[in-house]
């Protein structure tokens, strides 16, 4: 078959070329861009829309308080919101790619940042997860996943290593615990690892019961008249917000008073929004989880800068982690001088920040792509916001215990 | 396992249930007069609740007292949607009628959320965390104090349809639309004043909410399936159905956590919801069509 070429085809044709041809150099420009473009990535509504938003907090600040440090932050912030859904998560960060972010950060929710991870390993789009714990987000063998957030594991180890120090330092040890947890990816995640864990770690009590709990009940009265009715002198609950203020409600309700309560690394009760619901009852309920190192410049830079921008609102782990997963992406912008997905997922590998805001060792990621160095504390709620009170050496305040009566405070 | 817990919980679920009842029978009301699903019924409720607790933090009104000016402002709203967006669409196919209303509920879930962004909001009365103490027993006194005003607003509404004149005509709307016509009844008034009681219900069940959970512009949705659930179990149109309907999901989900999973709760009620739908369709105390 032959085919024809008519001067008006061959005017187009050349027409179409030379568009292609002019336009290529800002294809290059393009990816030696002087702005990294950061895809930040969190559930803004929804049941997790309060976290989400701490998260967000943090990210937003850090260009201002890097560039306030001289460090070189010039980078471009895209927001998405995965509405408290794991779908909507994929999508978004599809999308975020699409739109031309060159790193992801995100997501808070364990489901959602294994539905980004898929997407950003896809692209080749380097993704630092802030905070997620579930294990097998860097177990894959992803090339383009870090983060910069303790696994599962890793948070009931250090969680239960501070149960010890808890007992010996208050001279109370409990013989019998009941374990409640928010059943969905991250919930999972730490019953299972506790479950394999607590055997090694030759702990003084016994679990007598173990809760789970759908993470969207509007009501917990069953579960805590179960837990109740265990006699447990340790209550040990993995929740999110909204159902660590529902469990305490209902600990009141039904005056169960253990003389204990302690989170083995979990969300709940050290924010915000938990200390204006339950005043007084946010009391003496104890938290082993990663949290900022309150002597660390960075950590007051990063404080000040918060306290003026959301005067009234609570500085915890989710700003503190983001605000870091900002800092190691500029660093690797820095490093690598260039917005191409490999050559950045190379520089964040060898990150090697030693001053930061979380405490622990210096942010550096494994061949797994996990930080390994952080490290848990035990906050406890005192005058109604959280204090770091082990270990020692960062201490804010004294560890007090056994939990008052309900009805005494 | 000790017989009083299986006491508390089980006079739990059935506190809670009487709640959902008063909830779902606005949406029972509705329907079996109207004939129209309304699914923004759970978004009304939680405008309701944010209504209780605007009031309460700004004035310091107990949910308790606002819950009859907020059933009068929610009846107001009803009978003006009912008046003005859904008697045009009463005639229309229902797919129609369902977009509608989906459409309102998004309207309503975003504007509330554009207000008083997603953070979780409640009421802290005086007496919120307190108890009622029966022997072994341990109840909830915000439960109680609201199933009972639960049971006697479904009392009122009761009696209202049997023994008033309106109430009568609005059962004779109901029972057939041509008669009503022909005897001269204004059926699109009596419609609008049926959408407007089943409003004012809800307000009333989501001023009381506002005590027992906490709000977010989200929980809509799920008090919309909630209230079906209940509506479909006890029979459309059936007042004592929705509250039965009501006790029967609080109860199996208070008996389900407690003898099994407790997140496989709402799973117990939707099996509920299957078997009633296969043994019979009608609903427990609904007429068969």
């Amino acid at each position: 078959m032959s085919v024809k070429i008519t001067r008006r085809k061959f005017t187009a044709t050349a027409a179409g070329a030379a568009l292609v041809a002019g336009t290529a150099p800002f294809n290059i420009v393009k990816a030696q861009s002087n702005t990294l473009k950061i895809g930040s990535i969190h559930p803004r509504s929804g049941f997790q829309a309060q976290l989400g938003i701490a998260c967000q907090r943090g990210i937003d600040l850090a260009p201002r308080v890097l560039k306030g440090m001289g460090i070189d932050a010039n980078v471009e912030i895209m927001n998405a919101d995965t509405e408290s859904n794991v779908d909507v998560a994929r999508s978004r960060a599809e999308k975020l790619i699409n739109d031309g972010a060159n790193v992801l950060i995100g997501a808070f929710d364990s489901g959602q940042s294994a539905a980004i991870a898929q997407v950003a390993e896809q692209k080749g789009v380097p993704y630092i997860i802030n905070v997620a714990a579930a294990p097998q987000i860097t177990e894959q063998g992803y090339k383009f996943v870090f983060r910069n957030f303790p696994t599962a594991p890793m948070l009931v180890g250090d969680g239960l290593n501070l149960m010890k120090g808890v007992f010996e330092k208050s001279g109370i040890t409990p013989k019998t615990a009941v374990f409640m947890h928010v059943n969905d990816t991250f919930g999972q995640s730490m019953a299972g690892a506790i479950k394999a864990m607590a055997p090694r770690f030759n702990l003084p009590f016994q679990i007598v019961d173990t809760i789970a709990y759908d993470p969207q009940a509007k009501d917990l009265s069953v579960e805590i008249a179960k837990a109740k009715a265990t006699g447990a002198e340790l209550l040990m609950p993995v929740t999110r917000l909204n159902d660590a203020i529902m469990i305490i409600r209902e600990m009141v309700k039904q005056r169960w008073e253990p003389p204990i309560v302690m989170s083995p690394g979990a969300p709940g009760f050290y924010e915000g929004q938990f200390y204006k619901t339950l005043g007084k009852f946010s009391n003496y309920l104890l938290t082993n989880v990663p949290w900022y190192n309150p002597r660390s410049s960075i950590t007051q830079k990063l404080l000040d800068e918060f306290t003026k921008s959301y005067k009234g609102e609570l500085f915890e782990l989710n700003v503190g982690f983001s605000f870091e997963a900002v800092m190691v992406a500029v660093s690797a912008f820095n490093a690598a001088k260039s917005t191409n997905g490999a050559a950045l997922a190379d520089a964040i590998r060898k990150t090697n920040i030693t001053d930061h805001v979380m405490a622990g060792g210096p942010l550096q990621f494994d061949a797994k792509g996990q930080n390994v160095n952080i490290k848990s504390v035990t906050l406890q709620n005192l005058e109604q916001r959280p204090k770091v009170v082990l270990p020692l050496e960062i201490a804010e305040d004294n560890l007090t215990l056994p939990m008052p009566s309900w009805s005494k405070r | 396992m000790p017989a009083e817990l299986i006491f508390n919980v089980a006079i739990q679920g059935i506190l809670t249930g009487l709640v959902y009842g008063l909830m779902a029978l606005g949406l029972s009301v509705i329907f079996g007069v109207v004939r129209v699903v309304n699914f923004a019924h759970g978004e009304m409720m939680t405008i309701a609740s944010y209504a209780a607790i605007i009031a309460f933090g700004a004035w310091g009104i107990d949910p308790l007292v606002a819950m009859v000016p907020i059933a009068v402002v929610l009846f107001a709203l009803g009978y003006i949607m009912q008046a003005v967006l859904i008697n045009p669409f009463i005639n229309r196919p229902e797919h129609s009628q369902f977009m509608l209303l989906a459409a309102v509920a998004l309207i309503m879930v975003n504007g509330l959320l554009m207000i008083f962004g997603p953070d979780a909001r409640n009421v802290m009365v005086d007496y919120a965390l307190d108890s009622f103490e029966i022997g072994p027993l341990l109840v909830d006194k915000v439960r109680v104090i609201t199933a009972a005003l639960a049971m006697a607003i479904t009392a009122g509404l009761f009696a209202f349809f049997k023994l008033s004149r309106t109430g009568k005509a609005i059962r004779a709307c109901a029972d057939n639309h041509m008669g009503a016509l022909v005897v001269g009844l204004n059926v699109k008034r009596l419609y609008a004043l049926t959408f407007g009681i089943g409003s004012a219900c809800v307000g009333a069940a989501g001023a009381m909410m506002a005590l027992l959970i906490d709000t977010t512009p989200n929980i809509g949705p799920a008090f919309t399936l909630q209230a079906f659930v209940i509506v479909i179990v006890g029979g459309l149109g059936s007042m004592p159905g929705a509250l039965l309907g009501g006790v029967l999901i609080g109860l199996s989900e208070a008996m389900s956590g407690l003898f099994f999973a407790p997140s496989a709760k709402s799973m117990f009620a939707i099996a509920i919801l299957i078997l009633v739908l296969l043994f019979r369709p009608q609903g427990l105390l609904g007429r068969k069509a």
